[in-house]
Order: C-alpha cells, then structure tokens, then sequence
C-alpha cells in the first residue's frame, strides 16, 4: 500500500501508516478465513453428492413413492419412509415442546437473578456438562430407568384415557414418549445455553427501562426481556430442533424401531436417523441405496427446517428490532 | 472524630414555600463500600420543577434514582435516610418499590426504548396498568408531548430502536408521560436532543408542572434557568480521599444562579473551578 497522504506534513510521527507486515498478516488472516469458509461449503457439496450418488438409482427406481409409501420390506423390494419422517418430526417436536419450555425457563432462572451469579454459574456448568455424555450412555439409562419408570404411569393412563389419542396404546418397552423425553433431555442444555446468552446479551439499561415503569418481575421478564431476547430464543430453538431431528444412537435403542404411523406417545416408532443407524450394519446393495436416500431426505428436513428457522428469526429481528 | 466533624459541611435545609411531594433525606448513600452521597436533604415542590446541577460523578443521578428505588436493581446499593412520599416513607419494609415506580415514573439519561415497535413502547405503562380507554389518542397525546409525533407518526408499527438516538429518547419521555404519573425524575433528558427538540421538552416540562411534579438533572445551566423553579447544586468531596457527593446548596433558581451563599456553587455556576 503506497500511502497517498505524505503531503499531510504537520501529522505527528504518532499517527502514521500502517506497516507493510501489518498489512501481510491482514491478507494472511483473509486468506485463512476465505479457505475456510471454501473448505466448509466443499465438504457440505461433496457429502451431498456422494449420498446423492449413491442414492441415485435408489431414487430413480422409487420416486416420490419412497416418501409416501409405508412399508420397509427389502424381500419385497418395497422401500417407503414415511413412517420414519412422521417418527422423526413427532418425536422431534415431542422433545423441542418439552426441552425447550424447559431450556427457556431454566435460561430465566439462571439470569433473572433468581440465584446468586455464582451459583448460576456453577447450575450453568453442570447444564452443559449433561451436553458432553454420550448419546449411548442416554440409552442405556433409558432403557433401564426410564422405561421402568413411566410403565405404571403409562398403564394407568391408558387405563383411564385411552380413548384419547395421544394414550390410545400401552408402553410394551421402547417407545415414543421414553424416546422423546430421552431427547428433550439432550437438547436441553443447547437450549438453555444459547437462551442464557441471550439473555445476558440484553443490556443493563432495558432492565432499567423495565421496572423503572414499575413492573413487577415477572412482567418485566414476560413484557420486556423474553421479547428483547426471542430472535436468540428462536436461534436456541432451532438448533434444539436440528439437534432432535439427527440424533441417532439414543433412538435407536429407545423408539423401538416400529414401522407405524401413530399419535399414541406409547407405541413403538421409528425414525430416520434411527434407520439408518440399524439397518445400515447389515444392508444389501438395494438396500443401501435405499437407506442413502433416506439419508437424503432427512438431510432435506434438517435443510428446510433450518431455513424455516431463519426465515422466523429474520422476522422477529425486524419486528423487535428493526434491523435489516 | 471531633475535627471530622468541623470540616463536614452540611447545606442548610432548604426551607420550601409550598407543599412538598417528596422530602428526599440522605443520610448516606453506598455502591458497597464506597460512599457516594452523603447528608443532602432534597424537598420536591409539589407542581414545580426540580433541578439538580453539580460536576460529573457528584452523584447526582444516584439520588434522583433513590427517590423511585431504582437503585434497588445493583445489589451492592445501600440507603440510610429516608424518603417520605406523602408522608410515607418509600423505603420502609411493606413499601412495594414497584407501587412506587408507578407512582414516581423516570426518564434515563441514556435512552433505553424496549426492542418493540413506537405504539408499543408508548402503550407500555398503559397496558400495564390495564388502562381501558382510547389507547390510540394515548398514545397520540403522549407522542405529540414528547414532540415526537410528526416524525413517527408514520411509522408507528417500526421498531422503537429504529430510531435516531434523539427520537429514542423522546420516545422514553413519551413512554413515561403516558401513564401520567404524579412525579416524573428526568436524568438529563436532552442531553442526546439538538436545541429544537430541547426547547420542545423544556416546553413540555413546563406544561407537565402544571399539573405533576418534576425533578430534573442537568448539565446545562441555561435549563435549569429556563425552567427549574428551585436548583439543588451538589458537588463532591475529595479532602478525605473519597469520592463522596454531597449538597452545597439549594433554593430558588433565581437565588442560586444570582446570588449564590457558598463560594463552591458561584465558582460553579460562573464556570471557575478550583
Ligand atoms: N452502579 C454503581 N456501582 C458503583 N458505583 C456507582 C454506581 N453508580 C454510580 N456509582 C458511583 O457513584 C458516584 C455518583 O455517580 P452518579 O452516577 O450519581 O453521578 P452523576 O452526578 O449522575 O454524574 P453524571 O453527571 O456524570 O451523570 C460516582 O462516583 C460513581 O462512580
Ligand atoms: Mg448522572
């Protein structure tokens, strides 16, 4: 860089250009940040296109009929998953229902100063270490405590309410409610964390504008700070979701891997990625080629949901905040 | 102690004329340790305006918020004193300090519009105290008091924070007009504000004293003889090593700026510092 201001004479020797090294480290820095970003949508392309691939004939040979049929019969050569996208979304949704309300109210507990800081601190620790054990630990405490635990509940439900959808069938075993509570449980530290930063992200004087119009806590946190902060709620939300949609490990041992449609939470269903997950280690060629269409299409939801995500976000941002 | 005792000064108490809203007794005022304000007796005229002048970090702001409990929000907070509210004291036990801020409402120095649109951080105080009338010519008065109307009244549904810093604050007075409450505090209200909106939100002070009362800090002595009907000049204390705000002298504004008792507050007003 020549420096066009050499005639600006009474400048201190203080003020001065920048130092070609400086300026070196500036293009270094750039170059690093674009290989990365390069490298980011690279290895997306090319995972997309290899399971495309080899989803290809998969794809040609079942069409649309792969998303509507309901049978997985590998003797018969039928393939249809969608049994597996209605498990997938429902026990999703099940979870995002439940994790969230909980990962929100524990985001309020923690910075509305309900609790000492420290303390929250230390709470906060502990939130996001749940978010470190293995998704296969998650399992085995499901299958061993859970599923006992809600049995009799379960039962007695069914008992009484079993007109009702939601409990028209008994808990044999592995089900959608253990799994869906199992997965509330996993993404609620994601929830509460990212719901934390948002809260702690809403500057001290919007507090002060809050109880200086003499509300009570709880109007100033439902009236002033959940709505400063839903364009993060929303973003914790959405990764919650995303989180839901893909785990694999924990479902597979838990959902049952029944292949049916049902809105009782106590019947045994499937989901996508639990499809994958057990079908994969003993699969044919057709087979495979079916499952990497599966993998598509819930690469396809996670795609949509994300972009529904955004879309949701960018209006709140404008509608709170008025930015563009 | 003794000689501690001789070299603090104490204003003398300003004897008000008319009613008083709020008699405003500091003992002592501490952010943890460190104390910020001590001895100052402040009387707020019921319908007259307030003014508290002094050098930055006096503490100034620190006694405007005590008078509303706002300072009850940082932990580390302590009053001794007390501030009697039609004969109540506001920081007895059973007082709600929420009861207070509806009562006593507040203007910040920074402005702090809530992330929702202009009609809804207007109707704010409105919706909280269930107000069941006309909201729209509420909100329409409030805007056009603040002098904010003809600018916004367009653009209504935008966010609060889309706003130019002035008209931000302006919408901060209108949020705290609308509900009308009977004493406003107002922390330097148009220190973001260029001279026409300045003038406007003096004029609307004075129009405001008519039937509530003010109390008003300011940087700007030409304001506070615009439109303070008595000024509280405090100053701070820096002989023992502290930082300690405290108040020299209060009276009429006339009085203050023209014939001032303590030589601090002439230096002060006539811009001489020792
Ligand atoms: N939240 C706080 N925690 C600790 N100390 C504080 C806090 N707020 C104010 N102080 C201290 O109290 C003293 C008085 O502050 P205050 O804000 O009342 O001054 P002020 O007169 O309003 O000044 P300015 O004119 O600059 O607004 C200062 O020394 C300041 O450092
Ligand atoms: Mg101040």
């Amino acid at each position: 860089m020549t420096n066009m201001f050499e005639a600006a004479d009474s400048v201190s020797p203080i003020s001065g250009p920048p130092r070609a090294l400086e300026y070196a480290n500036d293009r270094i820095f750039r170059g690093i940040a674009w290989t990365s970003a390069f490298l980011v949508i690279a290895l997306t392309g090319f995972i997309l296109w290899e399971v495309g691939r080899q989803a290809a004939p998969a794809i040609q040979a079942y069409g649309l009929g792969f998303i509507t049929g309901t049978e997985w019969n590998v003797n018969q050569g039928e393939f249809g998953v969608l049994p597996e996208i209605w498990g997938t979304l429902y026990s999703s949704l099940l979870a995002l229902a439940l994790g969230g309300l909980f990962g929100i109210a524990i985001a309020i507990f923690l910075t509305q100063d309900f609790i000492h800081h420290r303390l929250a601190m230390i709470f906060r620790t502990v939130i996001e270490m749940l978010a470190a054990i293995p998704s296969v630990v998650f399992g085995l405490w499901g299958i061993y405590i859970l599923i006992p635990l809600l049995k009799p509940g379960a039962e007695w439900l069914h008992d009484q309410l079993g007109w009702f959808p939601l409990f028209s069938t008994d808990l044999a075993g592995p089900g959608m409610a253990p799994a869906a509570l199992v997965l509330a449980i996993m993404i609620l530290p994601t929830v509460a964390a990212i719901t934390v930063d948002a809260f702690h992200r809403i500057p001290y004087k919007i507090k002060e504008a809050a109880y200086g119009m003499g509300t009570t806590r709880w109007e100033a946190i439902l009236k002033v700070m959940v709505p400063t902060a839903s364009s993060g709620i929303l973003a914790a939300l959405v990764l919650g979701f995303g989180r839901a949609l893909g785990e694999t490990m924990a479902l597979a041992m838990l959902i049952g891997n029944a292949n049916q449609i049902s809105l009782s939470l106590f019947s045994p269903a499937n989901t996508l990625a639990s499809l994958l997950a057990s079908t994969f280690p003993e699969a044919g060629h057709l087979e495979v080629q079916a499952l990497m269409y599966a993998a598509l299409v819930l690469l396809a939801i996670t795609f949509l949901v994300n972009v529904m995500g955004q879309m949701v976000q960018q209006y709140t941002i404008r509608k709170f905040e008025g930015k563009r | 102690m003794n000689a501690a005792a001789e070299t603090m000064f104490v204003a003398a108490p300003y004897q008000a004329a008319g009613k008083v809203v709020i008699e405003c007794n500091v003992a002592k005022i501490f952010y943890g340790d460190f104390l910020a304000v001590r001895d100052s007796q402040v009387p707020i005229e019921k319908r007259k305006i307030t003014g508290f002048i002094g050098p930055s970090g006096c503490g100034k702001s620190t006694v405007l918020r005590s008078l509303n409990r706002m300072n009850d929000l940082i932990s580390i907070f302590r009053f001794e004193g007390n501030v009697m509210y039609h004969g109540q004291d506001v920081y007895a036990k059973k007082v709600d300090p929420v009861l207070v801020r509806r009562y006593i409402g507040m203007v910040f120095q920074q402005p702090n519009p809530f992330s929702m649109s202009v009609y809804d951080n207007v109707a704010f105080g409105l919706r909280l105290n269930r107000y069941k009338g006309d909201m729209d010519e509420r909100v329409e008065k409030a805007l056009k008091r603040a002098a904010l109307w003809k600018e916004v009244k367009d653009k209504l549904k935008n966010s609060g924070l889309s706003l130019s810093g002035g008209q931000q604050q302006r919408l901060c007075i209108a949020r705290a007009i609308a509900t009308e409450p009977d004493v406003l505090l107002m922390d330097e209200p148009c220190s973001a504000l260029d001279p026409i909106a300045t003038r406007q939100v003096e004029e609307l002070m004075l129009e405001l004293k008519e039937r509530y009362t003010l109390a008003l800090v300011t940087h700007n002595m030409q304001q506070a003889t615009r439109v303070a009907d008595t000024t509280a000049f405090f100053s701070v204390d820096i002989s023992k090593g502290g930082r300690t705000g405290y108040l020299v002298e209060m009276g009429p504004t006339e009085q203050i700026f023209q014939n001032p008792r303590e030589t601090l507050t002439k230096e002060y007003i006539s811009g001489e510092f020792s």
